[in-house]
């Protein structure tokens, strides 16, 4: 049977803003049968981002959403989890919102590894502003801030979020959207700080400046350069130019996870407190 | 009888918060409002609240307001620099209605400036700090004991119209120490923000249809609702269209302006039949009252509006101040910020006259005496 999304997107809301041939619909939907997979109840979940396109796709979707300023979303979404530890805290934000403006809180978010999952929809370019060159944007690539060619070297996301502490770190792609759903799914299902940089194609404002004749051939170079990570692991170091590994990068199970630490440390406040007052 | 202290404004400010059911503190440590964080450091994780260090102070502003949209009421603490790196999230809070209170005990200078001396010069930040039109509620206590009382109020203010609120003092009162009395509960009254009672699924988090303050949802709590800095509709979904933009902001400002008379308060010292007036909030204040306490005693009418709401700006009194005295003295750390709203209200009706510093020492009575003696 069809996979009802319906019955998580609010009414009235669609259509959405992105362009045709933009990706960040396929990613729209692998997320809302990740929900549905998971069984999350939806009165439990919020759904924070910052600005630019990909941060548009909470105003679509039916759970507790918030749509912040740029960057910060992280900063928002670890308020909300201190305050309500139980409930899942989901963050949606581009390559631009994530590693630059936001590249700070996105770093300490990872160090702190508080229990919230970042999907970092990397399309290699500020969508949103109509083409300015982000932190991923390949050396060479043209941007409307690069009329010459980019000469400024790129931020590689997951190898970022394992350094700064993520404790679990995934890459997936919007063609291989499949793999996509089982990666977000154990994203969210980990404890602490989970990454999932998800590669996606801006063919308005990346795609057609940078001779990909349509968004089907980017899409087509992502079925080519992304590689599940054992795949990826055995090539010989010859063969690894262009190719990128794709899946779980990196997980650590049994890190202490923040909110949790830090409310086992009221318990230990409370527990102190009533023992003092048993003393008395 | 409540519990005698002694204690620093800040200190007492942080007692406040707790007072008025503060549960959330986010923050980033400076000079000269660190005390607050490290007060909230202690005593939150022992009643069960969440205390954030940030990596800076937008993140810390950002958490706040997400900590108040999961139902905590939420505090932020910090000073000159901070509260510039604020200033963009703070205007998101105002735009979505988003309660939470900011703490900014000033200190002088633009830049980093003097770090550990007083200033009154963010006294026009504070209105105009974040882009574009916007309500503002800014509370301007002078006192220990009215940095407690006045920081409960600011909760209050926050959660009944839906509003981030400042605080404003300056370094001395924020460092300085005195005897305050703590009440026991609920010998202040402690208000909690309105929450819908309607089904969910007929919920409207910004409908304006049965007043300027919608009732407010928080997460979690079976009402999912869109919150969005863009211009939004009832629904709270991105309008891009006429007129609604217009009337939403109108209603915004309404909130605040429209309730003067609940948010404007101040102190009257020796008015009544005074020739002389001196507009002074903060450490100028109490310098002024010394002032006007040895004006008098050398049988100068002398008298002092001491605002502890400074925004909105306490425009019918002044106004009707200038009707009644031959001048207005304006002392303030600054170079001249908050005499620019006395003159406007004064509307040429009588002299103002402005006292600035900016050396991070305060104004000092005998300054204020002096002028007074000038122009009475
Ligand atoms: C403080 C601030 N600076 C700049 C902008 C303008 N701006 C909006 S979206 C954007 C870039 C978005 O790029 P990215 O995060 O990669 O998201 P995409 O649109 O590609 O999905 C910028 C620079 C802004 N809204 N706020
Ligand atoms: S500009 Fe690019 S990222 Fe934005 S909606 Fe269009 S294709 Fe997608
Ligand atoms: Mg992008």
């Amino acid at each position: 049977m069809a996979f009802n999304y319906d019955q998580y997107i609010r009414g009235g809301k669609l259509p959405h803003i992105w362009c045709p041939g933009c990706t960040y619909g396929i990613v729209f939907k692998s997320l809302l049968r990740v929900v549905d997979t998971l069984k999350l109840n939806r009165d439990d979940i919020a759904l924070v981002s910052g600005i630019g396109c990909a941060s548009r796709l909470p105003g679509y979707v039916d759970f507790n959403t918030l749509h912040t300023t740029h960057g910060r979303a992280l900063g928002f979404a670890t308020g909300i989890k201190m305050a309500k530890p139980d409930k899942h805290v989901l963050v949606v934000s581009g390559d631009g919102d994530a590693t630059a403006i936001g590249g700070n809180h996105f770093i300490h978010a990872c160090r702190r590894n508080i229990d919230i999952t970042v999907l970092v929809f990397n399309n290699y370019i500020y969508g949103m502003t109509g083409g300015q060159y982000s932190p991923t944007t390949p050396l060479g690539h043209m941007a409307t801030t690069m009329p010459y060619g980019n000469i400024d070297p790129s931020f590689n996301i997951p190898e970022l979020a394992k350094g700064a502490g993520a404790s679990f770190v995934a890459r997936g792609t919007a063609y291989h959207a499949a793999g996509l759903d089982r990666l977000i799914v154990e994203a969210i299902q980990h404890k602490g700080l989970s990454v999932v940089e998800i590669i996606n194609a801006c063919p308005t404002t990346h795609g057609r400046r940078n001779k990909f004749k349509s968004p089907t051939d980017q899409l087509l170079w992502m079925k080519d350069t992304f590689l599940p990570a054992v795949a990826f692991e055995k090539l010989p170091p010859e063969k690894t130019a262009g190719k990128l590994p794709m899946g779980v990068l990196y997980k650590k199970e049994g890190l202490p996870e923040y909110c949790e630490t830090y409310y086992g440390l009221v318990e230990r406040l409370k527990k102190q407190k009533e023992g003092r007052a048993q003393e008395r | 009888m409540g519990k005698i202290k002694l204690l620093q404004g800040n200190e007492a400010c942080a007692e406040g918060a707790l007072y008025a059911g503060c549960t959330f503190f986010g923050g980033y440590p400076i000079t000269p409002s660190t005390e607050v964080a490290e007060f909230m450091a202690r005593r939150l994780p022992q009643i069960g609240g969440a205390f954030l260090q940030m990596e800076d102070e937008i993140a810390a502003m950002a958490a706040v307001i997400g900590g108040s949209l999961a139902g905590s009421k939420a505090l932020t603490a910090t000073s000159g620099p901070g509260f510039s790196l604020k200033q963009e999230n703070m205007g998101f809070a105002m735009l979505t209605e988003i309660p939470c209170v900011i703490v900014n005990v000033m200190r002088g200078g633009p830049s980093t400036g003097v770090p550990t001396g007083p200033g009154q010069s963010d006294i026009m930040q504070c209105k105009w700090g974040t882009h574009g039109d916007h309500p503002v509620i800014c509370l301007t206590p002078a006192y220990v004991q009215e940095i407690f009382t006045e920081t409960v109020r600011a909760f209050n203010l926050s959660e009944k119209y839906r509003t981030p609120v400042i605080i404003a003092f300056d370094e001395i009162v924020g460092h300085m120490r005195e005897r305050i009395e703590i009440p026991d509960p609920g010998v202040l009254p402690v208000v909690n923000r309105t929450k819908p009672t309607c089904p969910p699924s007929e919920y409207l988090p910004y409908d304006d249809s049965k007043g300027d303050v919608p009732p407010m949802a928080n997460f979690f709590e079976g009402y999912r609702y869109h919150v969005t800095g863009l211009n939004h509709g009832t629904d709270g979904f991105p309008v891009n269209a006429s007129p609604r933009i217009h009337t939403d902001e109108l209603r915004l400002i309404r909130k605040v302006e429209g309730n003067k008379k609940d948010i404007v308060k101040f102190e009257e010292y020796q008015l009544a039949d005074a020739e002389v007036a001196i507009f002074a909030y903060g450490v100028s204040g109490r310098s002024a009252k010394t002032a006007v306490e040895a004006a008098r005693k050398e049988g100068i009418k002398a008298g002092l509006f001491r605002p502890l709401t400074i925004w909105p700006f306490p425009e019918e009194q002044v106004a009707a101040l200038s009707k009644r005295v031959k001048a207005i003295i304006v002392p303030e750390l600054s170079l001249g910020q908050i005499i620019f709203e006395v003159d406007r209200c004064s509307k040429g009706r009588c002299g103002i006259e402005g006292i600035y510093r900016v050396d991070g020492d305060p104004i000092t009575p005998a300054q204020i005496l002096a002028k007074v003696k000038e122009v009475k």
